[in-house]
């Protein structure tokens, strides 16, 4: 299966969701935005503060709206369990819905505001004249003549929903975006190139449709407007149609946005799949997002690393040996969440500073106290999370370090700047294929300031005591060593014949077998 | 019978009043022009009678009922209003924009539409051509056609108008009002007229009330303020028609 195939084959879950989220938003917005609309233009001061709010609202980066709403739900569902006895799901669905509703508010307001304003007195004045209620002048009338208007502001919305529900797939809402985080990650350009113009197709689709209403309210022809409905009706239908098949509860794997955690995901859906039990997977997720979305059971099982749990979750700054950093998690997070921890997988993907080896022979840095002696005349390149991560505080109080740039990547990107010389040392994984490939050099942490990172299952409080579900996933305990792991990984990193996940999951799948 | 008693309206409180302590009184079957310049509350006065615009003091009585102890949109869905320039409903067909006042009041859609086509044939456009027709396919004068016919849609028996025919040409406007007063003496309606005109006045009204500054100078029979105007002001517009009239007897006289 080639990757333009594998793309294909993924269309009918991604677009579904990416419908489903972008039409209900959509829907959401416009019945919220059209009563309160009408509402303000009777009521002359809420329509600026309205206007005004949906204007800042527009400012906020569309990324960091749906990242935000996460947490807010979060503690609503806390607040709601402890109060009232029930939660809800945070992560996924929700956030993404409601971000995008409010994003799709400004347009519809905007418009509708300014039809409705800019009524001419003399047919509102006949309205009232020929006996019409202020309610009949509205309906029979004002929106009636202020409906092209509308439209128009409801074609922008559409658009601009459409094109950020692509967005939605940090916070676990499935979308048209999957294939652009992910293809991003293991350098894809097929996923990429394959996401972007399916959301761009699907926006200009249902943008045409909408223009075609839009045509006919303004010429008065009802049989575009019905077209245009139809239309919409059938591309809604049509997108949403494989979603009904899939009933049930379903298990949720997450994963982090690296080539390792897809193929580990992929796998882990695999051995599921063998047990009977049917799962979906939430990419891209972040380190403290994923953790916390298993404690509240939005995700059922992933692979997350000692040291990140140690540090981040646990806020340990201490080292007291591999073995009791793995029996402290496994009490920890079980005391404390009902989290299952299964156990490590066999190897361990550990933060570690890289160079390239030229640069490091030449300027003698053979472990982070050397480079500490560098560090003034140096760059340094990290993903999104670990310069605010503990354990960069652990390295720069241990060694002092200081450097005068630092940047930050998507973790493939990284790799790429430092070949490139575009910075001098990164923040690499251990257990990443592109360490062989470019021939990088890790430098060796001598005052072990950062914490081991073993490869550990984690399972949610749900699935804890689900003998079944476990029974499925145990054989991958110490099962996949070092060596074996960075060669997959390196399948899916690699320019020539590069693997996709998938294919990455299966020659693991293999190996683990033997 | 329509009554007026000491109207005043206000705008607001600093302001001159718009109309200042009018009283009147309109007999049934009558046709009254008010004239006056803009500005000088005829147009006020006329919407204080269906309380588009509710009076600061004074009383209405129509029929000696109470008009501002009614509710304000039953008591204009019993009158007929026609606007200055129309004012139809874009949106609406012909047929829409005559039935709407019906819809309004419940009656079934068949009546609704019959009476369209019955009203379109009173203001001589032909139905089968004009009552699906959109109110910008016609022209300034089949517009107000319509509106005539919109504001007759409910049988009302008083007619409110507004410088109906003020912006249309000459000829047309001519022919609709001649068209509109024998409207009025057939269905029997009382009407009460505005415009600046007072050779439309003269030729249209039973009476005629003057309006200066928001108050009432004189009201009377185009005779009555021939023979007797209250002042100086009545006087000049009362003058403007007959100069006319003699300017253009002489041109007559001339031409061969």
């Amino acid at each position: 299966m080639n990757g333009f195939d594998e793309a294909w084959s993924y269309l009918p879950s991604y677009l579904g969701a990416h419908v489903l989220l972008s039409m209900s938003a959509l829907l959401l917005g416009i019945a919220i935005s059209l009563p309160l609309a009408v509402l303000a233009s009777r009521v002359r001061s809420l329509g600026g503060a309205l206007l005004g709010f949906a204007g800042v609202v527009q400012t906020i980066p569309s990324l960091a709206l749906l990242a935000l709403f996460y947490p807010l739900l979060l503690a609503l569902s806390h607040f709601t369990s402890e109060t009232f006895g029930f939660g809800f799901r945070a992560l996924g669905f929700l956030p993404a819905l409601l971000a995008l509703t409010l994003y799709s508010m400004l347009p519809v307001l905007r418009n509708t505001v300014t039809a409705l304003a800019g009524m001419d007195p003399a047919v509102k004045m006949a309205a009232r004249g020929v006996g019409m209620t202020p309610w009949q002048s509205l309906i029979l009338v004002e929106l009636p003549l202020a409906a092209p208007v509308i439209m128009a502001g409801v074609r922008t919305a559409a658009v601009w929903v459409i094109g950020t529900a692509t967005l939605a797939t940090p916070v676990g809402q499935t979308s048209l975006g999957n294939y652009i985080f992910t293809g991003l990650q293991i350098e894809n350009w097929v996923f990429v190139t394959f996401g972007v113009v399916a959301a761009a197709a699907l926006a200009l689709v249902v943008d045409r449709l909408l223009a075609l209403a839009e045509s006919g309210m303004v010429l008065r022809a009802r049989g575009r407007v019905f077209a245009a409905a139809a239309g919409l009706v059938l591309v809604v239908g049509a997108s949403l149609y494989p979603m009904f098949g899939s009933t049930g509860h379903r298990v949720v794997i997450g994963t982090k946005n690296f080539d390792e955690q897809y193929i580990l995901g992929k796998v882990i859906a695999d051995r599921l799949s063998t047990a009977g039990v049917s799962s979906t997977q939430r990419d891209d997720l972040g380190s403290n997002v994923i953790f916390r979305a298993l404690a509240a059971g939005d995700v059922d099982v992933y692979v997350d690393y000692s040291g990140t749990i140690w540090t981040n979750a646990m806020r340990r700054s201490d080292s007291p040996g591999r073995k009791a950093v793995l029996s402290n998690i496994a009490q920890w997070t079980a005391k404390t969440y009902g989290i299952r921890d299964l156990g490590p997988l066999g190897f361990e993907n550990a933060y570690a500073l890289a160079m390239r080896r030229d640069r490091a022979a030449a300027l003698h840095i053979h472990d982070l106290a050397d480079l500490a002696n560098h560090a003034s005349e140096l760059r340094i390149g990290g993903d999104f999370e670990i310069f605010s991560r503990p354990e960069w505080r652990a390295l720069v109080r241990a060694y002092g370090l200081r450097f005068p740039v630092q940047r930050q990547y998507e973790p493939n990107l990284m790799y790429s700047a430092l070949v490139s010389g575009d910075v001098d040392v990164i923040t690499a994984f251990s257990s990443d294929g592109r360490i062989a490939r470019y021939g990088l050099t890790l430098l060796a942490d001598p005052k072990g300031a950062l914490p081991p990172y073993d490869a550990i299952l984690l399972v949610s409080p749900a699935h804890a005591r689900d003998e079944g579900f476990l029974a499925a996933l145990k054989p991958l305990i110490g099962a996949i060593d070092l060596k074996t792991m960075q060669q997959a990984n390196l399948m899916v990193d690699r320019t020539d014949d590069k693997q996709t996940p998938q294919e990455a999951a299966h020659w693991l799948e293999g190996r683990i077998a033997r | 019978m329509i009554e007026l008693y000491s109207i005043s309206k206000a705008y607001d409180r600093s302001a001159a009043l718009a109309v200042r302590d009018l009283s009147l009184r309109v007999a049934d079957g009558e046709f009254l022009v008010l004239i006056g310049e803009s500005g000088s509350g005829k147009t006020t006065t006329l919407n204080m009678l269906n309380r588009l615009i509710e009076p600061s003091a004074g009383r209405i009585a129509v029929d000696g009922e109470d008009v501002l102890a009614l509710d304000a949109v039953s008591l204009r869905r019993r009158m007929g209003y026609v606007f200055q320039g129309g004012g139809l409903f874009p949106h609406m067909t012909v047929k829409e924009n005559i039935a709407v006042t019906p819809k309004l009041l419940g009656w079934p859609r068949e009546t609704a539409a019959a009476r369209a086509d019955e009203l379109l044939d009173l203001v001589r456009l032909a139905p089968q051509d004009y009552r699906d027709r959109l109110p910008r396919e016609l022209s300034g004068g089949q517009q107000q056609r319509v509106a005539l016919a919109r504001a007759l849609a409910a049988k009302p028996k008083i007619m409110l108008m507004d410088e109906p025919f003020g912006a249309l040409d000459p000829l047309i406007r001519d022919d609709l009002a001649e068209d509109y007063r024998q409207i009025h003496n057939t269905l029997g309606l009382t009407t009460i007229f505005v415009t600046h005109d007072m050779t439309e006045a003269m030729l249209l009204g039973d009476r005629i009330a003057v309006m200066k500054d928001g108050a009432l100078v004189q009201i009377g029979t185009p005779n009555e303020l021939l023979a007797r105007p209250a002042d100086d002001f009545v006087r000049a517009l009362i003058e403007t028609p007959r100069r006319r009239a003699r300017r253009l007897a002489q041109i007559l006289a001339v031409a061969p």
